[in-house]
This record gives structure tokens, sequence and C-alpha cells, in this order.
């Protein structure tokens, strides 16, 4: 079994669809996750306790079972209660609530991290309450926030790999359809981790870029 | 939804377990050494310790599971699926692992180590009774944590045929049509062992040495 790599060259073009199509479900799940994730942190903190018991259940519930059962649950289950969603719309929902429970946790732990005295100090020098929260609240958060919220990413990104189980045209399930179809898994296989690879170090990267840009900020919170 | 339909997914269970722990364990094993490569001084034990680490970080673990799976028949070992899914499990967590034993040893204050130097410690004794000591015990929330991860990942064999909980509740949904109810048991089963992990570590940690009371 000698690799080819006119395979890869004549398949080209329905690698990159599956890139396009993990690309786009990992960024718009990432996107409404952290929605979602701030909505619910926002609601546990400032909303009413009835409120943050059973939205603290459910981030449990999300954070201590694996994505693949969700999946399933969503897939397999949904018609049974008339959600019937065809795969691609299935996993976007799926990564999005997945992504949120944790994204919740994230700005949940940014809450608390920015000190009462600051929002004091700024209510003494006279900052309205929406400057406060331009101003104070959401430069601190986002400092505390982003590096947690670009491991995330990453995870999120991998994680997307499981939506081939149920036949979402991804990247996984794309490179491994040619790789059954031309005789070469394994080849197939090793192509694909190696294009994870290259887009998680880029993602890794621009995540880091993005820290050491916002960490000017460092000089107004300590 | 009956009894014997739920007994079934605990017993699967079984296998969740013992290949999570049987990952976790021989990816303590690999980590102690790669972090060990990572806090080098020479290039050449470092870089090949980096690249392992960047490439298991970097590919889903499903990728890495299919392309063991079949990487090991090719290179002429036939082993049964359950071995392909532990060395691809224990290569991945021990690159996280690594990880976090690497933050562990370089958070070891350097004044503890310099006295220890002070008192007439050999380097052998600094590393037994004051370096991994603290270095473990600093890592001790973290390896919890991934152990939670890994019992969540095991789930992901089911691909490479293994029967756990998930494969035990794909196969049982598609033969009884319950799909909801069998998935959310899987789902109770799995908060359950995780709830129970982070329990025990919870007890483990306060019963250390330096906890915080």
């Amino acid at each position: 079994m000698m690799f080819d790599p006119n395979v890869i060259l004549r398949h080209m073009p329905e690698i990159m669809s599956g890139t396009a199509v993990t690309l786009a479900l990992w960024i718009t799940g990432m996107l409404l996750g952290v929605i979602l994730g701030f909505i619910i942190a926002t609601l546990r903190r400032y909303g009413s306790p009835l409120l943050d018991v059973p939205l603290g259940l459910i981030v449990e519930v999300l954070r201590g079972t694996p994505f693949l059962i969700q999946i399933f649950l969503v897939y397999y289950g949904g018609p049974f209660i008339g959600i019937s969603l065809d795969p691609i719309p299935c996993g976007l929902l799926g990564l999005s609530i997945y992504a949120a429970a944790y994204y919740s946790e994230i700005f949940r732990a940014g809450y608390q991290a920015v000190p009462h005295g600051h929002f004091e100090a700024a209510e003494c020098l006279g900052l309205s309450r929406l400057q406060i929260i331009r101003r104070i609240l959401l430069p601190e958060m986002a400092l505390i926030v982003l590096p947690p919220s670009v491991n995330l990413a990453v995870i999120l990104l991998k994680e997307s790999a499981v939506l081939s189980i149920i036949t979402v045209p991804e990247l996984t399930t794309t490179v491994s359809a040619i790789g059954s179809q031309e005789y070469a898994f394994l080849e197939a296989i090793f192509l694909l981790a190696l294009i994870y690879w290259f887009i998680v170090e880029a993602a890794a990267r621009l995540g880091r870029a993005a820290e050491a840009r916002l960490s000017t900020y460092r000089f107004a919170a300590p | 939804m009956t009894f014997k339909l739920f007994n079934l997914l605990v017993q699967a269970s079984v296998w969740t377990i013992g290949i999570s722990a049987i990952s976790i364990v021989i990816g303590f094993i690999l980590a102690l050494g790669l972090s060990a490569a990572l806090l080098s001084a020479r290039k050449l034990y470092r870089r090949p310790a980096e690249f392992f680490i960047s490439f298991f970080r970097g590919v889903p673990l499903l990728v890495q599971l299919l392309l063991i799976y079949n990487l090991l028949p090719f290179i002429g070992l036939n082993v049964p699926s359950i071995v392909a899914a532990i060395v691809g499990m224990s290569l991945c967590t021990a690159a996280y692992q690594a990880e976090n034993l690497r933050g562990g040893f370089e958070s070891v204050p350097k004044g503890f180590i310099e006295a220890a130097d002070m008192a007439g410690l050999s380097p052998r004794q600094i590393f037994m009774r004051i370096k991994a000591p603290i270095a473990l015990r600093l890592t001790f929330p973290a390896l919890v944590n991934e152990a939670i991860m890994i019992l969540k990942s095991s789930s992901l064999v089911s691909v490479v045929g293994i029967v756990e909980i998930t494969r035990m509740a794909q196969d049982l949904a598609s033969s009884t049509y319950m799909p909801i109810e069998i998935f959310s048991s899987a789902a109770i089963i799995y908060l359950a062992i995780c709830w129970i992990v982070a329990m025990t570590g919870k007890y483990v940690e306060r019963s250390l040495p330096g906890a915080v009371k």
C-alpha cells in the first residue's frame, strides 16, 4: 500500500467542502454557544434564584455527560417528540448547546472575578450604569474570559469530529469516505489528522495573539 | 424502559470504567516520562515530547482512535480492538497529563529546592522528597478533571466496536425503539460515574497533606 498523492488532488473539492462544513459548524456553534452561555451566566447571576437552580442543573448535566450521548439523544430521540432534524441542523444544535454549558461556566467565573471595589470606585467617579458595564465590567471580564474561551474553542473544534457519527458531511465523514472509496483508509485518516492538527494550531496561535493584544488592559486591572 | 434494559447499561459501564481507569494509569506513567523530557534542558529530549503533545492535543480523539485502530494491523500488530482503544486513549491522556505535570513541577517554589540543597539533600532526595510530592499535590485536581474527561471521551471507543455504555445504548435503542429512555438512562449513568469520581477526588484532596481546610 503506497500512498498516491494524486488521490488527494483528485478529491480536493470534497476535502475543501468537508473542511468548510467543519469550520462553518464550529464557528456558528461557538458563536451561538457564547451568546447562549452569556445569557445563562447573566440570568444565573442577576435573575431570580428560582432560575439559578434549574439552569445550574442543566449545565451540570451537559458538562457531566458525553457529547456523543447528547447528540444521539437529539438525533435519534428527537423524532419521537416531534423534532426531526437533518444531520447538519442537529449537529449545530447539539454543538451550540454543549458549548453554551461550558461558556456559561467561563462567564460565571468572569463575573465573579471582577472585584466589587472596581464598581464602587466607578460609581464614586460618577460613571453611569451603562458606562460601568462598557468601560469596567466587560473589559475586565474579557481579560479573564479569553484564555479559557480559546481553550474551549479548540475543544469544540475537536468535538465537532464526533458529528461524523451522525453522518454530518464534515471533514471526518468526507475524508474517511474518500479513504474507503480509494482503499486507502489509513492514509486518509492520517491526512485527516494533519488537517485537524493544522487548524487547531492555527486557532491556538490566533487565540494567543488575541490574548497578547488584550493584555494591555492589564495595566488598568492588575 | 424496564429494569432489565437499565441493568444492561449498568453492566456495560464496567467496560467504560475499566478502559478509562487503565488508560488514566498508563497515561500517567507515560506523562511522567514526557514531563521529564519537557523540563529537560536538552532540545534532543524536549522537541520530541513537544511534538508528541502538540499532535495528541491537536487531533480529535475520534480521529486518533481511527488512526491507531487502522495503524496497528498495518504495522503487523493484529490486536483486539480493545487494545487499540486503550492505546489511543492512553496516548491522548498522556499528552494532557504531561502538560499538567509540567505545570506542577514548574510551580514548585525555587526557595524550597534551594533550602533542600543547603540542607545537604542529594539531587535524588530533592526530587523524591521535595519536587515530586509538591508537584503531584499541586496537580491532583487537574488529574481528577482529566479522569472525568477521559470517562466522557471513552464513549468514542464505541466506534471501534467496544460494547461500553454508549454502544450498548445504541444497540438497545435500535432494537427497542425507545431512544429517549435509553439514551437518557445512559446519560444518568455517565453523570453518576462522573459525580462519584469528582466526590472521591474532593475527599482525597481534603485528606492530602497541605490541603486548604
